[in-house]
């Protein structure tokens, strides 16, 4: 019984394509994979824009949106009905074409990562050898994206606000790959389907995730602070920092198209967190060993809901960061770091299975995140804010 | 440390979240067309006219001076003084505003044209659901929508309403009086003359 809820979508998919000749088949079974993952995320982003919009109220101590339907639950789909009907503006001097591509190109790359991520057992849309490669290869574009709509509007805010998403996300970009690579060394595998096998073992009752090891934890905080710049989120949000510059790059965009950005950014969300939650906690596998019955998609949507909520979080309580605070974070604190932790994965690596590698792994990392932390804030290049004002 | 604020960020939005369940003070939303708070003495936003008695034409303190609208910082009070004269609260013939006009849409609610006016016909309402479908026609206030009686002053505005209530009491006081002064002479003087006169 369990066995069959565990893989009710692999057998209702093949239920369905059983319909068609034999020919059609593997083309429909990933047309309605496709199907399913275009339907799926867009409604968890209505649910998630939900989520954001009451916490953050109740992290403010407001109530947060409650006229829409019971408790406000209806509020997205008012919003969607509201940007669906907007006028959808063009500015006079934009480059149309451009301007028209830009969130196409943002919410297609975005869609294309999902085609890789196990989302459970036997549930990868792509079975890829490389898969780890693939999605970072189709997530480049977002980048493309997000400069085509700031150049495209012919406006100076939306220009320094691609600038800024340009310069930020080719920076955390390193770092987010670099972290990734020493799961990589550990797995063995670029493929995201082996590596989720790799985490899936249990000693005692507990799991065999990366992140309860001490390059694994070190990987993890990193990969989240990256992901969080990457997907352009709060406290690294500015390249659309409302107080500076509007709405940074999509300034320009109205109705449907705004839509699609904001879409766009919260699938990115999405995506990112489903991979870390793949690399880093395990994908699909249960938590406890007697929790294995449990439906291992349950488990990834679990774990990615609770990295929404961990976003949401961050986001209810961190100011923006300047952006040479950004810039210094990403380059002389995060990528040393991130390349520490791929010396550290190789060490892990090596010592064997005793004791032995915990202490010295978790000390060295430590020791380096303190010596580190510590000569950075003495150069004043991190920590508290301090404004020198001129005259 | 490096971290330390994130970390003591975060309990706190944690603290603020798990809160706003527990305790209702915390959250100090006022669902407003539900619920409203009464509004404090001082508030004020859009110029009314004060009227005494039960008849708003009659009552009108406006006697038209058109100090206010010379006043008016975005001009937004248009007056047109009457032709005729009619008695004012001391019974002395007063002009009356013909028409009395605020685009309610150009008042900035500085409340200069209540501080000019000599004769305490001018005050400032507390009124604020004001909207309307045509914004022209609807933010335009004549005199019958600009008046309103003195009990709706006292209502809004207690402590400045007795201050003024009072003052104009005195100041009626001291015209009968100075009234009956002048007709007590006149009497005087008449029943002097036939004395005079039969000299």
């Amino acid at each position: 019984m369990m066995e069959t809820l565990d893989q009710i979508f692999v057998l209702l998919s093949r239920w369905l394509v059983g319909f068609l000749p034999a020919g059609w088949q593997t083309a429909a079974g990933v047309v309605l994979g496709v199907a399913a993952i275009v339907c799926l995320f867009p409604a968890l982003f209505a649910l998630t824009v939900l989520l954001e919009r009451k916490g953050l109220g109740r992290m403010q101590n407001r109530i947060g949106p409650n006229r829409v339907g019971p408790f406000g639950i209806l509020q997205p789909v008012a919003d969607g009905l509201k940007s669906l009907t907007k006028e959808d503006i063009v500015p006079t001097r934009a480059d149309g074409v451009v301007h028209f591509l830009a969130p196409l190109v943002l919410v297609t790359a975005v869609f294309m990562g999902f085609a890789v991520l196990p989302m459970g057992r036997n549930m990868t849309l792509v079975k890829m050898d490389a898969s780890l490669l693939f999605y970072f290869a189709v997530g480049a574009p977002t980048e493309l994206s997000i400069f085509m709509a700031g150049w495209s509007s012919r406006n100076k805010y939306s220009l320094l606000g691609a600038m800024r998403a340009v310069a930020q996300m080719i920076s955390y970009e390193v770092p987010l790959l670099v972290s990734t690579v020493a799961v990589v060394m550990i797995a063995g595998s670029l493929s995201l389907d082996k590596i989720v096998e790799a985490q899936n073992h249990y000693t005692w009752g507990l799991p065999h995730w990366y992140i309860f090891t001490p390059w694994g934890f070190a990987g993890f905080v990193l990969f989240a602070i990256a992901a969080t710049a990457e997907t352009n989120r709060s406290p690294f949000d500015l390249p659309e920092g409302e107080s500076e510059l509007v709405a940074g790059y999509h300034t320009e965009y109205s109705g449907f198209k705004f839509a699609l950005f904001f879409l766009g950014e919260y699938l990115g969300m999405f995506s990112v967190a489903g991979l870390g939650a793949t690399l880093f906690l395990g994908g699909w596998s249960a938590p406890f060993s007697f929790l294995g019955w449990v439906p291992s998609w349950i488990w990834f949507f679990a774990k990615l809901l609770l990295a929404m909520c961990a976003f949401i979080w961050l986001r209810g309580t961190l100011p923006r960061l300047r952006q040479d605070q950004l810039m210094n974070f990403a380059w002389k604190f995060v990528l040393p770091l991130a390349m520490l932790n791929l010396m550290v994965a190789a060490l892990w690596h090596f010592l064997g299975h005793g004791w032995a590698r915990w202490v010295i792994c978790s000390a060295i990392l430590a020791v380096s995140y303190v010596l580190l932390a510590w000569a950075e804030m003495r150069g004043r290049r991190l920590g508290p804010r301090s404004y020198r004002y001129a005259g | 440390m490096l971290g330390e604020g994130i970390l003591k960020g975060l309990a706190e939005t944690a603290k603020n979240f798990a809160g706003s369940f527990v305790s209702a003070e915390r959250l100090t939303t006022v669902q407003y067309p539900e619920e409203r708070i009464a509004p404090i003495e001082a508030t004020r936003d859009f110029p009314f006219l004060v009227y005494d008695g039960a008849d708003w034409e009659a009552g009108l303190r406006c006697v038209a001076c058109q100090i206010c609208e010379k006043e008016c910082p975005p001009k937004c009070i248009y007056i047109e003084k009457s032709t005729d004269k009619k008695p004012d609260f001391t019974g002395k013939p007063q002009f009356y505003p013909a028409r009395f006009d605020i685009d309610i849409s150009v008042c900035m609610s500085c409340q200069i044209c209540v501080e000019v006016c000599p004769f305490e016909a001018i005050k400032m309402d507390t009124e604020f659901e004001l909207s309307t479908e045509d914004r022209f026609a609807g933010l335009l206030f004549d005199r019958k929508q600009l008046a309103k009686p003195n009990e709706h002053y006292r209502k809004i505005h207690p402590a400045e309403a007795a201050a003024v209530d009072a003052r104009l009491a005195a100041e009626k006081a001291k015209a009968g009086a100075r009234a009956k002064a002048a007709s007590d002479a006149a009497a005087a003087k008449a029943a002097a003359r036939p004395a005079e006169g039969g000299d």
